[in-house]
């Protein structure tokens, strides 16, 4: 009698137990992290210099707290270090007034419908006339929406999958054919023929791999095997199984995991001996010089990464860069390519609306086509697809955790539509077009 | 041969993490009832006291005993963590004994509380919130002893403890104007624990390759656990942990002193979360947000294993591990060469780390559909209200 009284509620407390296990479960796949931003960059300050006829709002909209904070504070800070750069210099012209760039900031909060609800309340409350924001496509398919709707404009700095062209997002960060596409080249010509594709499993390394495996199939490569990574997973162990199993005597592996899990899989890799030096090439898309500090270099150095700026990029314009950053936020702090593409891409949105004359959305987006910018990475000019024409670098992880650049492949073209997936090949998009589906047509 | 060699080996190693994670919690959920959520957080605690300890070994006159820190991150991890639970238990969860669900909220809480804490943590803060607490647990000794026996005492101690924590907050914004006490510790981004030399390499025993990082989280699971076993069987207060579990009422009457056992009881778990945390550093990432990395992890191993006994928590650690990795490397396939074609898609489907994961959980909720009290039921308190 006494058992089965006792019992009963144990049987309750681990049905809700276990159903609690599922929504956690649940919860760190969607990405959430709980808690609140900490470190919040110092506002820019009103820089004194007075004079200016008037104000106009933009938005920000980083992850501030949650998992993906450790990347997106940098992004948020680089973005604030040109705003203050603008106003110092004199805010925007438009008009024949000077206005103030006054950022707005909200938390993302490494949660995507959150980036969703936090657009709308700057676009419809604070009136902000752009918000530049968003890391993981996850964050951008969910922002996606509320700008079309709106008919509000979103600046995007994050390399990504592509197979997306909106007419309310500025892409600012890479395509495949400026990252993924002449790396996996690279590694055909001068690493090996057999390639095992590691990802995160969510949109970016699911979409990413198969543009990869599309043009291994077309320029000769072997697929030996994939595997993907729940966020925020640190058991790699049956990954690297799986590996030893494909590639026993070395081969390329190229990694797209994000996060927190790339700490494990390096760690993990190292310790089972997969190794540069035993004849692994890894290359990874999301490792830059902010990820090799927290990940050890010891971990990294010999594996190679792709990117458009590499803070030992050794140009006038990038020393001036990393060293405003350094100076602003820190002497340890690095910069790093997203954190180049968010600071360019608040220069390009001035010049585009200096350009046109004035700050409405509208305007902005049909004069910024064609714009240029001496950007860190070097002169960078927006196209007509609402992408940039980028530099793209392969470099190789060194002691210090810089990169040393291997490779520069010189200005590259962003393409939009993938050309190796057969569903999208042969579509183009051109928003100076006046056509209804300048965004996805076929030539 | 090798490849089953290499999967059991694989399979001890992923389940020794969860069984060494899972240890503490199996103390603190299975022997005292308490639903921990800031058990990853504790283990978070200990990963950060093993960043402390690299970090004063680096440099300094001690860099001789640099290889050995995570040796020396053991205990310390121990103490830091099992204080940080003691803590705990002396002012949340000692209220709310007999009452899981609030317990649940409440730790939950504490876990966000110590995120933030590592996230904010800075010489000015601490400065502030030591001299808060002293305030605030010193300033009511100084009343009058009459004063605190009134009605109106709890106002008398609400109001220190609001002057306390203003006074608190003002040093730690006074302390805030010098830069280099307003700078973070740890601060939100990923810190960098890196494993000494001798543990970054492998070994390589009949074919299997056994890197020594893995190998030293075996041991150290072994040796946790004997020393539970032996702390809990041998051992005058674990006898006395056990009397309680069984029977609070009757330890109680014949003179346990059942507050120091709830203690010691929580403060064992939660050290043993630190221990875990040193040996996590090894495999994955450091960061504010790690915790939750393991905690569903642990409740899956505890209740699977049955709550309240240990070796159901040993058993359910290593089939999950053993599961898991079976699954996930597809491993099944070269074991079992001449499996039937539809069965070999069926696994081949599943070979992936997420689907892995999907099936792992699936059988686990699907067995506790026939066994609700998970492998080893046993008939304890769950602490009866």
């Amino acid at each position: 009698m006494k058992s089965l009284a006792q019992n009963q509620p144990t049987r309750r407390l681990i049905g809700s137990l276990s159903a609690l296990g599922l929504t956690l479960t649940l919860a760190s796949c969607g990405g959430g992290g709980g808690g609140t931003g900490a470190d919040k960059a110092a506002s820019t300050d009103t820089g004194g210099a007075g004079g200016f006829d008037g104000e106009v709002k933009v938005g920000i909209l980083h992850s501030r707290s949650g998992t993906m904070a450790i990347s997106e504070n940098t992004v948020a800070e680089a973005e604030l270090m040109a705003i203050d750069e603008i106003n110092a210099a004199g805010g925007v012209k438009v008009d024949g007034k000077k206005l103030k760039m006054v950022p707005v900031e909200e938390d993302g909060a490494s949660d995507w419908p959150t980036f969703a609800e936090k657009s709308k309340k700057l676009i419809d409350q604070d009136k902000v006339a752009v918000v530049f924001g968003g890391w993981t496509s996850a964050s951008r398919k969910a922002m996606l929406p509320v700008y079309e709707a709106k008919d509000a404009f979103l600046y995007y700095p994050i390399q990504y999958e592509g197979q997306e062209c909106s007419k309310n997002i500025f892409y600012t960060g890479a395509t495949p054919n400026q990252q993924a596409e002449p790396a996996v080249s690279w590694l055909l010509k001068n690493k090996g023929k057999d390639f095992f594709l590691v990802g995160s499993d969510y949109v970016y390394p699911r979409t990413a791999n198969t543009i990869m495996k599309e043009q291994l199939k077309a320029q000769g490569g072997k697929l030996v095997g994939e595997d993907y990574l729940p966020l925020g997973n640190t058991e790699v162990a049956p990954i690297i199984a799986k590996i030893k199993q494909a590639l026993p005597k070395g081969g390329v592996i190229v990694n797209t995991l994000n996060g927190d899990s790339n700490v494990a899989f390096f760690k993990q890799m190292k310790a089972a001996g997969i190794t540069p030096a035993n004849g692994y090439a890894i290359m990874s898309f999301s490792i830059a010089e902010e990820e090799i500090a927290a990940i050890g270099p010891e971990y990294l150095e010999g594996t190679y990464a792709a990117w458009n700026y590499f803070q030992s990029l050794d140009t006038p314009a990038s020393k001036k860069f990393t060293t405003d950053f350094k100076a602003k936020y820190g002497d340890k702090r690095v910069t790093n390519d997203p954190a180049e593409a968010a600071y360019s891409m608040v220069y390009l949105w001035k010049l585009g609306a200096e350009k046109a004359n004035s700050v409405d959305d509208n305007k902005v987006r049909e004069s910024l086509v064609g714009v240029s910018f001496d950007a860190p990475q070097g002169k960078i000019t927006v196209q007509p697809n609402h992408h940039i024409e980028k530099l793209v670098l392969i470099g190789e992880v060194q002691k210090d955790g810089m990169f040393k650049i291997l490779e520069n492949k010189g200005m590259v073209k962003p393409v939009a539509w993938n050309q190796f997936v057969p569903e999208t090949k042969g579509y183009t998009c051109d928003w100076t077009q006046k056509r209804p589906d300048a965004g996805k047509y076929k030539l | 041969m090798t490849s089953l060699l290499d999967t059991l080996f694989n399979g001890l190693a992923i389940g020794s993490v969860l069984m060494l994670a899972a240890l503490g919690l199996a103390v603190v959920f299975g022997l005292m009832g308490v639903i921990n959520m800031a058990h990853g957080e504790l283990m978070m605690l200990g990963a950060y006291t093993t960043y402390v300890v690299q970090n004063l070994l680096k440099t300094g006159p001690l860099q001789a005993l640099f290889p050995a820190y995570i040796l020396i991150a053991i205990p310390l991890a121990f103490l830091v963590s099992g204080l940080a639970g003691l803590v705990l238990e002396k002012t949340v969860i000692r209220r709310l004994y007999g009452r899981p669900l609030e317990t649940l909220l409440a730790t939950w809480g504490v876990s966000l509380i110590l995120q933030q804490l590592v996230r904010s943590v800075s010489t000015a803060f601490f400065i502030g919130l030591v001299l808060a607490l002293v305030l605030g647990l010193g300033l009511p000794r100084f009343l009058p002893a009459a004063w605190l026996r009134q009605r109106w005492s709890p106002l008398l101690k609400l109001g220190s403890w609001l002057l306390a924590g203003g006074l608190g907050i003002a040093l730690a914004a006074l302390a805030g104007q010098t830069r280099q006490l307003r700078l973070p510790w740890f601060s939100a981004r990923n810190i960098e624990v890196t494993a000494p030399q001798w543990l970054r390499g492998s070994i390589e025993v009949a074919g299997v390759t056994m890197p020594t990082g893995r190998l030293f989280i075996i041991a150290l699971t072994a040796l946790s656990l004997i020393a539970v076993h032996w702390f809990l069987q041998k051992s005058v207060w674990g006898i006395r942990i056990r009397a309680v579990t069984q029977n609070r009422s009757m330890s109680s009457c014949l003179g346990i002193p059942t507050d120091k056992v709830d203690a010691l009881s929580f403060l064992v778990g939660s050290g043993l979360a630190g221990v875990a945390g040193v040996a996590v550093t090894l495999l994955g990432s450091v960061g504010p947000n790690m915790g939750g990395n393991y905690i569903v992890d642990c409740f899956m191993v505890v209740v699977l294993g049955g709550v309240g006994k240990l070796l159901g928590t040993v058993v359910a650690a290593l089939g999950i591990g053993i599961l898991s990795y079976v699954l996930g490397s597809g491993s099944l396939l070269l074991l079992w060469p001449q499996m039937p074609a539809a069965l070999n898609s069926l696994i081949t489907f599943f070979a992936t780390t997420s689907m892995a994961k999907v099936l792992v959980f699936m059988l686990i909720v699907a067995f506790l559909q026939f066994r609700p009290a998970g492998l080893f039921p046993q008939k304890g308190r769950m602490v009866e209200a």
